[in-house]
């Protein structure tokens, strides 16, 4: 009886998935309640770009129809969750944060949506973003910023800034994110919850509408390492329907999160990760979780990558590079906007025109620098260089990982930065990434978790967790670990301090 | 040292077909260059004997069998288009006047 007469939007997914197949809660309450929040918070917040209510409340009541049928239920039934307005969900508007596609519906689900909805997860509608995925702030979105639920003058993080607001403002319990450079990691680490970037190729991307192809990874988002293992093997898996989806058993994450066991592991801290250029209460934080991990038995050792200290400059060449040919789709030709066409403009003016409409300001400059790097002449010196020192990359995280089993750094150089305070300066906006980048160009598993508030401006700070490809579960071993802990030291997870809205 | 120009800014916008307005030139013209003067280091490290990475995985073509499956219902597809007439997607004129 453990959540009888208490706020159903306080619940882990666990805690809420389990009343509702004993009956001791209907999927209809906990998403009423949920919906309830929304409407009580969101204003504020702006954390959703559309909610979707009947279809939520319908999802809920089909769930307890299941029930009363005498159906088994799967382990997240019932469940609430934010989805990334980034994955197509049939009929219901996808923007991607973008005017391009302001009234768009698609006449399909992505895999992720299927599977969600496979699972009986209860999606509640789609949450901001960077456009286009391009941010780490959410104040690129074309719809307006989203707050974060610490302090809403401060950002929550991006491109993901949605769906990570949502679970610290406790609108749903879970949610999904797509992770290019960090947009699942450094949201996380700004509000105090959970994301973990899984290998790439590890969750399906049809119908994940596409940024960087050979970096984008969807994955799952909650406010406990639990919730986000259940959420990560319902979604993580083979499908054919995308060319570069790993067809090789899921590592058993969930089991992992069970386990919750470091004795014996060797952790290696990222020399070029650490010292300059982090926040004292990012760094402090940082020095105690690993003293933490110590005690609980890990082996602590340091680990020179040399080559990331290139990451960013390959990671702005390679994105951009990418990004300016996947977003060519956007021609207003056969969906979305459509600008100039009067009779009087030819189709590649109507295309100028619909572009310099339909787009905004990051998505212009990274869609330019991208021409630029890929244009003959430039191409060696930029794009190819960049390529190379993926290479480079790739073997710095081969030769650490022959010595340590995952490695260590804090998921962001600071906490959550006051809105309008780097929008127009893309420099100081890309620094952000710094930690969080490496991995994607490797095509690496990572976690960021809360490990406490910086004792300078009483914010979150995340810690991130580094595995080789394939080896998601090691995520869990470590981040369950490390979450218990802090959770005896403290007497509860650290959003139950997220002040109230 | 200027990395770019404004006059290759207007360039490229026209390449990624962005009707940009006066403005924007000069400010992504000094953003860009800033931009770029910044992620050019790459090159420092990027040495004639390293191969280059396109992708994390190792890639191949992926096949099925050429079996016939469900695809997008053309009503709802054409649905969302901006424009369409007769089952097809409607476009505005794809020659200039002098052709």
């Amino acid at each position: 009886m453990a959540v009888m007469g208490a706020d159903l939007t306080r619940q882990t997914a666990v805690v809420l998935a389990e009343a509702i197949r004993t009956g001791e809660a209907t999927a209809v309450g906990v998403t009423q309640a949920h919906l309830d929040r929304i409407d009580s918070v969101d204003e504020r917040v702006h954390a959703f770009l559309h909610v979707d209510t009947e279809a939520a409340l319908d999802a809920a009541r089909n769930v307890d129809a299941k029930r009363s049928a005498g159906e088994a239920l799967g382990p997240l039934a019932g469940v609430p969750l934010a989805l990334k307005d980034i994955l197509t969900m049939r009929g219901v508007p996808t923007t991607c944060g973008s005017r391009m596609l302001e009234n768009w519906r698609p006449p399909y689900d992505s895999s992720v949506v299927e599977r969600l909805r496979a699972a009986d997860i209860v999606i509640l509608g789609k949450t901001n973003m960077d456009e286009f995925a391009m941010g780490s702030s959410t104040e690129h979105s074309a719809y307006g910023p989203t707050r974060n639920p610490w302090d809403l003058e401060r950002i929550p993080g991006g491109s993901g800034g949605g769906s990570a607001a949502a679970l610290a403002a406790f609108e749903a319990p879970l949610a999904i994110g797509t992770d290019t450079g960090g947009s699942i990691r450094q949201p996380a680490a700004v509000t105090g919850t959970v994301g973990v970037k899984p290998t790439y190729g590890g969750v399906p991307r049809y119908g994940l509408v596409a940024l960087a192809s050979s970096l984008d990874q969807a994955g799952p988002c909650a406010r406990t390492v639990m919730d986000t293992a259940l959420l990560h093997s319902v979604i993580a898996g083979y499908d054919p329907r995308d060319s570069t989806s790993i067809n090789a058993p899921v590592p058993d994450v969930v089991a992992a999160a069970g386990k919750a066991d470091v004795r014996g592991m060797r952790i290696g801290i990222v020399t070029e990760l650490n010292g300059e250029g982090y926040q004292a209460g990012v760094a402090q934080r940082f020095r105690e979780s690993l003293a933490i991990l110590e005690h609980l038995g890990a082996e602590i050792v340091e680990v020179g990558c040399p080559s990331f200290e290139y990451a960013l400059g390959a990671y702005y060449l390679i994105l951009p590079s990418e990004a300016s040919s996947n977003l060519a789709r956007f021609d207003g030709m056969r969906y979305g906007l459509r600008v100039g066409d009067d009779g009087t403009h030819s189709v590649e003016q109507v295309m100028s025109l619909t572009r310099e409409a339909g787009f905004g300001a990051e998505v212009k400059r990274r869609i330019m620098l991208g021409t630029y790097a890929l244009s003959s002449g430039y191409y060696d010196a930029y794009y190819g260089s960049a390529q190379k020192v993926r290479t480079l990359i790739m073997r710095d995280f081969a030769s650490a990982f022959e010595s340590v089993d995952v490695l260590v750094s804090p998921t962001a150089p600071t906490t959550a930065f006051k809105i309008g305070e780097k929008v127009d300066d893309p420099l100081a906006m890309y620094l952000n990434d710094i930690a969080t980048i490496p991995v994607n160009l490797a095509g690496n598993a990572a976690m960021s978790l809360p490990v406490g508030l910086a004792p300078e401006d009483g914010l979150p700070v995340g810690f991130q967790i580094m595995a080789p490809p394939m080896a998601d579960d090691r995520l869990y071993l470590v981040g369950a670990a490390l979450e218990s802990a802090l959770h005896d030291k403290w007497g509860h997870l650290l959003i139950e301090e997220v002040p109230a809205l | 040292m200027t990395a770019i120009t404004r006059a290759e800014v207007a360039h490229l916008a026209t390449l990624a077909r962005l009707d940009l307005t006066e403005t924007e030139l000069d400010h992504y013209a000094q953003q860009l260059d800033v931009i770029l003067q910044s992620v050019a280091r790459v090159s420092e490290i990027a040495t004639a004997d390293i191969p280059a990475t396109s992708h994390p995985l190792p890639l191949e073509n992926v096949f099925r069998d050429d079996v016939a499956l469900p695809c997008l219902d053309r009503s709802e597809v054409l649905a969302a288009a901006p424009a369409h007439e007769d089952d097809r997607f409607k476009v505005p004129r794809i020659l200039d006047e002098e052709h």
